[in-house]
């Protein structure tokens, strides 16, 4: 039996703004009818404020989708548009005193209802970015997909890269026979052969970098990815290097945009080139989860 | 009983109070190790040697030596199919279906991965298998036919007897995991054709944590645990002799207990589906309805999800289980039901309410009652229901983003 806390039950056992709104002037349909899991999400929107007056959703799924759901559309009523796009898949599960990692997946799936309703709002198309697959690592609610894109994209070849990369096999390390298979598949795909021996290759030759030296390198990374940002009417700023985490503040048009995520890795790729080490670049809001 | 109503004797079954009373005295005066030449040890041989007896009845087995103890019926499972690989390098096929358990599934991918071939004989939207596919199949690459004598979930049963001659006659041999058939459908294995059958305690009222493999003599054997003279070498480590006695005792009472099943328990279970289906739109019952097991009975709910139907079942102290992907945490629903064929509206929806003898008529009144009032619940919150009923053309009506 799942370990749902009380407030998901009780999310579940009565839940708030079940069924569609009338006169909705928003509606995002969202979820895997193979995985069991969807959601239609109905808004009303004043055209005046853009405040969210009413928000209904209609649920097929489990418990902890339900309670998401219901959790959603408490968060966002009274809220504008724009200020209901910043909350994030976390916001609904924190709300909720948490979710398993199993069912992560359902608080995910509250945060693109959102996003699709917003677009089928101002009359944009809204496209997801999503690919889920089986979930590999438990500990830190890491899928397959997730694992096998990171290899590719960053040419990975042992288990302690995927750690490194997704956290996938960090904690318990019970899922490392999983990622291995993954790592056989995807390396054979590229004519490699996967060799749980390997040790990870440098990334970079040079002697260690002093810690100036490596703030002015993470700096120069940044430098060199703003006007690309500045074109979209974004942009990005560094807060703060602790280690090998990075933290840095999206701005302008970057803020909520659900390509986000996608810019922070194309950032961190950069700067890992430059550096010739691994680093995380995270958002700045991640900092107080520090330990 | 304990508080609730416990609709869930597929998944595991209550230890029955007869039994946990034969098997109490083997934690305390009967220690003995039964391979000690003193007496503490030797009436602890004894009370092996009676349990032996008592499942070699319960399973019609000729000799009391085809019955080897094991930790489980996984145990069982993979112990007959690796014997036969093994003790036939040159046969790399195995026949098999696509609705096992996965003890034997996951069993198979694995040896796939290392070159076996794997054959799954596919089964109809009623769950049953295609006799001929099955036959066209046996040849001397084949080194095991594994097949389920009943499913788990839906309780549909395979003619593993017929399967077993065919087998046979082709040379290869045959094993069937008999977990949920065991104590519920009379098995006289000397009249049959099956070398190996895999039985599991915790299904008919004995302890979690035993198990048996039935070897026919004079079957090629290599053990998987090597070790002592346990089971006569054949399955070494010191036997778990409390539930071993418990388990004899289990199948003791499961054959004085077979008719009842058969009568009583299949009317509650009938009684509980007419219920249902007479209270409940857009539903229906899945598997094979005229040859299954006569305590279980898998119904399918449109429209809803399983998990939600168990947690509002769960509140009102009904237990039961469902083949949703999320009751598994897996991502698709459950195999067997897609291997029927069942849409996702509706094999996410299934529940599964399985008896034994220790439930009542009047519980399945009480399920009755409060299974319509659940679904309805849910299918208020449904995309795919409507004022009364399901929205007209529900597949295109709602069609979310990456479905």
């Amino acid at each position: 039996m799942w370990d749902y806390s009380d407030k998901v039950k009780e999310h579940f056992f009565s839940p708030r703004n079940a069924g569609a709104v009338t006169g909705a002037n928003a509606v995002g349909e969202v979820g895997s009818l193979s995985c069991g899991d969807a959601l239609r999400l109905t808004l009303r929107v004043d055209p005046e404020t853009q405040i969210i007056k009413d928000a209904g959703f209609q649920t097929f799924g489990c418990g902890s989708a339900i309670a998401s759901s219901s959790a959603l559309t408490e968060i966002i009523k009274g809220m504008t548009l724009d200020q209901a796009l910043t909350v994030s898949n976390q916001d609904i599960a924190d709300f909720l005193d948490g979710l398993p990692p199993e069912k992560m997946h359902c608080s995910v799936m509250g945060r693109e209802a959102l996003q699709a309703a917003v677009a089928n709002y101002r009359g944009e198309v809204w496209k997801d970015d999503h690919a889920e697959g089986a979930l590999v690592c438990k500990c830190f609610a890491v899928d397959a997909v997730m694992i096998e894109e990171t290899i590719r994209a960053n040419a990975l070849s042992t288990v302690e890269d995927v750690t490194n990369y997704t956290k996938a096999g960090g904690g318990c390390s019970a899922c490392h026979e999983g990622v291995e298979e993954i790592l056989t598949r995807v390396l054979k795909e590229q004519g490699r052969v996967f060799d749980p021996t390997g040790a990870a290759p440098v990334l970079a030759k040079g002697k260690k970098l002093s810690n100036l030296q490596r703030i002015r390198r993470i700096e120069g990374a940044i430098e060199a990815i703003r006007p690309n940002l500045q074109r979209d009417r974004g942009d990005v700023e560094l807060v703060e290097v602790d280690g090998k985490n990075v933290y840095v503040n999206m701005t302008g048009a970057c803020v909520g945009c659900q390509m986000a995520s996608t810019t922070l890795d194309g950032i961190q790729q950069r700067i890992v080139e430059d550096l010739g080490e691994f680093v995380r670049v995270l958002p700045a809001s991640a900092m107080q989860h520090r330990v | 009983m304990t508080q609730g109503i416990y609709l869930d004797n597929n998944a595991t079954t209550m230890v029955s109070p007869a039994v946990v009373e034969a098997m109490l005295p083997f934690f305390t005066e009967q220690f003995g190790n039964p391979s000690s030449m003193h007496q503490f040890g030797n009436r602890v041989g004894l009370a092996l040697k009676q349990a032996r007896a008592q499942v070699q009845t319960l399973l019609g087995a000729e000799h009391d030596s085809e019955i080897v103890f094991t930790s489980c019926g996984t145990e069982s499972d993979s112990t007959a199919i690796l014997s036969a690989l093994r003790a036939q390098p040159e046969r790399k096929e195995i026949i098999t279906t696509v609705v096992e358990h996965p003890a034997v599934l996951a069993l198979c991918e694995q040896l796939e991965k290392e070159g076996y071939k794997i054959h799954r004989l596919k089964v109809d939207s009623r769950g049953r298998l295609d006799i001929h596919e099955y036959m066209d199949l046996l040849s001397d690459r084949v080194a095991i036919v594994s097949a389920m004598w009943a499913n788990n979930e839906s309780g549909t049963l395979f003619p593993v007897e017929e399967m077993a001659d065919l087998a046979r006659s082709a040379g290869v041999m045959f094993h069937t995991d008999a977990v949920q058939a065991v104590g519920k459908v009379p098995i006289n294995l000397k009249d049959t054709c099956i070398d190996m059958l895999s039985l599991s305690g915790h299904k008919l009222h004995a302890p979690k944590g035993v198990g048996v493999l039935y070897l026919r003599r004079n079957t090629r054997f290599r053990p998987l645990l090597r070790g002592g003279h346990q089971e006569r070498g054949r399955r070494a480590g010191t036997e778990n002799t409390a539930s071993i006695v418990a388990l004899g005792k289990a199948c003791e009472e499961a054959m004085q207990h077979m008719e009842y099943e058969k009568t009583a328990v299949r009317q509650m279970r009938d009684r509980l589906e007419r219920g249902i289906l007479a209270a409940v739109p857009h539903c229906f019952v899945t598997g094979d309805p005229n040859n299954r097991l006569p305590n279980t009975c898998n119904i399918a709910f449109e429209y809803i999800e399983g998990e939600a139907i168990l947690l509002l079942l769960n509140k009102q102290g009904i237990a039961a289980s469902s083949g949703s992907a999320c009751t598994s945490g897996s991502l698709e629903p459950s195999h067997v039901m897609r291997a029927m064929g069942i849409p996702f509206t509706a094999a996410h929806g299934t529940v599964r309410f399985s008896f034994s003898r220790y439930n009542t008529m009047d519980e399945v009144d009480q399920v009755i009652r409060a299974v319509p009032p659940i679904v309805a619940q849910l299918r208020k919150l449904s995309p795919y229901w409507g004022e009364n009923g399901p929205v007209t053309d529900p597949e295109r009506a709602f069609v979310p983003a990456y479905a």
